[in-house]
């Protein structure tokens, strides 16, 4: 009581009468609603892989440690407290005491070496556990004694911490029970009450969620939330200028201008997201492309000059409807603690591009660029069909190096064609995608810098480094996996940046922002760039009239 | 002639007349992208003001209308063409080529067109000029279309041989070629051009099909059906109608095709 009173004084000190008479109290109550865009495949906390299951595995799962979305620094959470040991071999959890799940029953050093075990046993195959699977030696899970939980790895895993954030800490019992979800015990603010296909998942308060807010008072401060299946992004927008759900995640431009024209408080634009959209030529040696257009491909000053002669801030203009912004490099700005300062955007500059051709003997002749040899300067760019903002940027794109005399041809394809031809025959010139960084820490990038990587862009799979600066880029990489200290980690990767942005194997040409629909009903929504961007703090959220919605 | 049919016959022309003039009437081109206009109302300048990228949406209607109205007539002349070596051949010799060609024709009939040209044109080369890939696109519709005529074609050609005057033909001694070309073939041709004149819209429906799923002709070239596919965002049609013009454009295009093909045709 009296340290009531005492909270209540200070705050009649601090802050001024007017403005403490209009921050209302967060309100208990009412049930939020938003939108799946496919069907929950999976609920068992231990095998989520897809969005859907994931985005219900957020609201109900508890792990050791969350990142927070909005700093992007770790937070503790079913573990009080870590500590990385012996050069980052090992890390050890404090757990935190008077934990429950959802049916009441506690939670015990016994799950958490469950879950742990579970998630890092190669035989059960747990996508949660494939970051930590790098070699052959199976990281170990041991109790060194007391709530403390030590988990030993084969190898040095430099930021491995920030790996547990997508490591679900469960039970055997919930695992169980995980086929009838309604009856699954779980750590979240959420437990699953009801699913029916093709509908919607209803989720309600868990009455023991461990959190608590300033105040004392349990939370969630929601009664339920509700996820409605809806695939049509379309029908999910008119679906909230209805009022029918409060929250969209991952809006295009088309639609948040849509939705800003009509209800401007509710569109919410976080700036550059970690999605960006970006160009890359095929470097394989194998493709069956002529060799004078291979000999294009892999010279570092025909890539910058493509890269110089697109107009990166049209493109962010135009197709994005200034909802993002021209790329830097391979890393978004948005990575607050990984983008490297010093990278600047690359200017446009057609005439200097062509300067730089003309340096390696081509020549524009007729509005034709030729190379020495006499070829006209002509390629293709697949990019996957239907996405209109892509078929836009290539239809920019075109116009952009047509100044300088390159012909390009734009082909559409279906998403499986173009992946075929881009993972498997190689048969393609140039591609344009987008890229998610969904792991902030460059560990989670190896499959993509890695010259032996399968998902290395250009040039999938190498045997040995092709090129002097891909064997550079993955001497840096794997040094930074296993340095220790974040300064000389960042130095590592910074030069990883630099040295991608100088041979540019891949053109970066925006980073998309993140782009969210929040209702005004809702209090506490803070969307972050990263996923998932409106709900990340859910058991915070409410509504302003509490029980009424 | 019906005077509704003139008109639709002289609307058509003109239409085509406006298309093929492409160059003269809207000299800015469908491709030139005037980056500070994008999205403006239509003006002096622009016609029916300008797209995303800032081309001129009436240039791109022109230039889309020249693409659809010359290659879709094209792909229904072949696939009236195929249809009526397969038809006539199935229909009027019968027997063991007529139950082949039924089976084809069946099976074709049967074939999900639209993940057969999907397919196919994943597997086409991919450094083809855009005007290459429409006449690809539509080369492919015209040689996946003629189980349609053809099945008509077989139907009439088989009622057709049996009655009196292919029988005095025959009985006089002509041979089967002769039969064919000046018998059969002449007494065929109002079907011909019925099948003809009402697979023509099929074709530049099925076009616009394929570029509404972005999967029609390639950038920048433009064509009815990647300019539907940007009616889409239906707010931006409701607060911009003149972005309606090539679905006006097509309703009149296919209701002039309607009124051109006389109805007793299909009759016979």
């Amino acid at each position: 009581m009296n340290a009531r009173w005492g909270c209540f004084a200070v705050g009649l000190l601090l802050v001024p009468p007017s403005r403490s008479a209009r921050i209302p109290e967060p309100a208990s109550g009412g049930e939020l609603r938003f939108c799946l865009h496919a069907e929950p495949k999976n609920f068992n906390p231990l095998m989520v892989s897809e969005e859907p299951d994931e985005a219900v595995r957020f609201l109900t799962g508890g792990v050791l440690i969350r990142l927070n979305r909005q700093t992007q620094v770790l937070d503790p959470e079913l573990a009080e407290s870590w500590q990385i040991l012996d050069g980052g071999r090992k890390i050890e959890f404090r757990l935190r005491e008077g934990v429950r799940f959802s049916d009441g029953s506690p939670l015990t050093t016994a799950d958490v070496l469950f879950s742990l075990r579970s998630v890092l046993d190669p035989a059960l195959h747990s996508p949660a556990g494939e970051p930590f699977r790098t070699g052959k030696d199976v990281p170990s899970v041991s109790q060194p004694g007391g709530r403390r939980i030590l988990v030993s790895l084969a190898a040095p895993m430099a930021g491995v911490d920030r790996l547990f954030d997508e490591v679900p800490i469960t039970s055997a019992r919930s695992v169980e029970r995980s086929a009838h979800p309604s009856e699954m015990p779980v750590l979240g603010p959420f437990r699953i009450v009801e699913y029916r296909p093709g509908s919607s998942v209803l989720l309600t308060r868990n009455p023991f969620y461990w959190k608590k807010d300033k105040g004392g008072r349990r939370l969630p401060y929601l009664d339920s939330v509700r996820l409605v299946i809806q695939q049509n992004r379309d029908l999910e927008l008119v679906r909230f200028l209805r009022g029918e759900i409060h929250l969209i995640n991952g809006l295009d431009a088309e639609s948040f201008e849509r939705l800003a024209a009509k209800s401007p408080g509710e569109a919410r634009d976080m700036g550059r997201s970690l999605e960006n959209e970006e160009l890359w030529f095929n470097q394989v040696a194998r493709a069956p492309i002529p060799a004078y257009r291979k000999q294009w491909f892999r010279s570092r000053e025909f890539r910058r000059a493509v890269a110089q002669a697109i107009n990166r801030a049209d493109l962010a203009r135009l197709v994005y409807r200034g909802h993002a912004a021209p790329a830097i490099g391979p890393v978004s700005p948005a990575n607050l603690a990984w983008f490297d300062q010093n990278l600047h955007v690359p200017a446009f500059d057609p005439d200097a591009a062509l300067a730089r051709l003309k340096t390696m003997g081509f020549s524009l002749a007729d509005s034709v660029l030729r190379d020495r040899e006499g070829h006209a300067v002509e390629f293709s760019l697949v990019t996957n069909s239907g996405n209109k903002s892509r078929e836009r940027l290539a239809a920019m794109i075109q116009q952009d190096l047509a100044r300088i005399g390159i012909r390009l041809n734009v082909v559409t394809l279906d998403f499986g064609s173009l992946i075929e031809r881009i993972t498997r025959t190689f048969d393609y010139e140039s591609c344009l995608l987008g890229m998610v960084n969904v792991d902030l820490d460059p560990g989670g990038e190896m499959n993509v810098w890695l010259s032996s990587a399968s998902s290395h862009a250009w040039n999938p799979a190498q045997p040995a480094p092709a090129t002097e600066w891909e064997a550079e880029i993955d001497r840096l990489m794997r040094e930074q996996a296993v340095a220790t200290s974040f300064a000389r980690r960042k130095a590592l990767f910074d030069r990883v940046q630099e040295i991608v942005v100088d041979q540019a194997p891949v053109v970066v040409l925006v980073d998309k922002n993140a782009l969210s629909a929040v209702s005004r009903s809702l209090g506490n929504v803070t969307p972050a760039v990263l996923h998932p961007q409106t709900f990340w703090n859910i058991d915070r959220i409410y509504f302003r009239g509490g029980a009424a919605h | 002639m019906k005077p509704l049919r003139r008109a639709a016959i002289i609307l058509l022309a003109a239409i085509y007349l406006a298309a093929l003039s492409a160059g003269w009437i809207a000299p800015a081109g469908y491709a030139r992208q005037f980056r500070e206009s994008p999205g403006v109302r239509p003006s002096a300048m622009f016609l029916l003001g300008t797209d995303e990228l800032g081309r001129d949406s009436f240039a791109r209607l022109l230039y889309g209308s020249r693409v659809s109205l010359t290659l879709a007539p094209a792909a229904a002349a072949l696939a009236t063409l195929v249809g009526a070596v397969a038809g006539v051949g199935a229909g009027y010799w019968g027997g063991w080529i007529d139950t082949c060609l039924a089976r084809v024709m069946d099976l074709f009939l049967s074939v999900p067109w639209l993940f057969l040209l999907l397919t196919v044109r994943a597997a086409l080369p991919l450094n083809v000029r855009p005007l290459e890939s429409i006449g690809i696109t539509f080369l492919l519709l015209g040689l996946l279309g003629w189980a349609g005529p053809a099945r008509v074609l077989r139907a009439a050609a088989r009622d057709m041989k049996s009655e009196d005057f292919m029988i005095q033909a025959r009985a006089r001694g002509c041979g089967p070629l002769r039969l064919l070309r000046f018998h059969l073939l002449p007494n065929l041709a109002p079907v011909l051009a019925a099948q003809f004149w009402t697979s023509v819209p099929l074709f530049i429906l099925s076009e616009a099909n394929l570029g509404f799923l972005g999967l029609g002709v390639a950038e920048p070239l433009p064509s009815w059906g990647n300019l539907l596919a940007g009616l889409q965002n239906m707010d931006a049609v409701s607060s911009c109608p003149w972005r309606l013009a090539p679905l006006v454009l097509l309703l009149v295009v296919m209701a002039c095709f309607h009124l051109i093909v006389p109805m007793e045709d299909f009759s016979k």
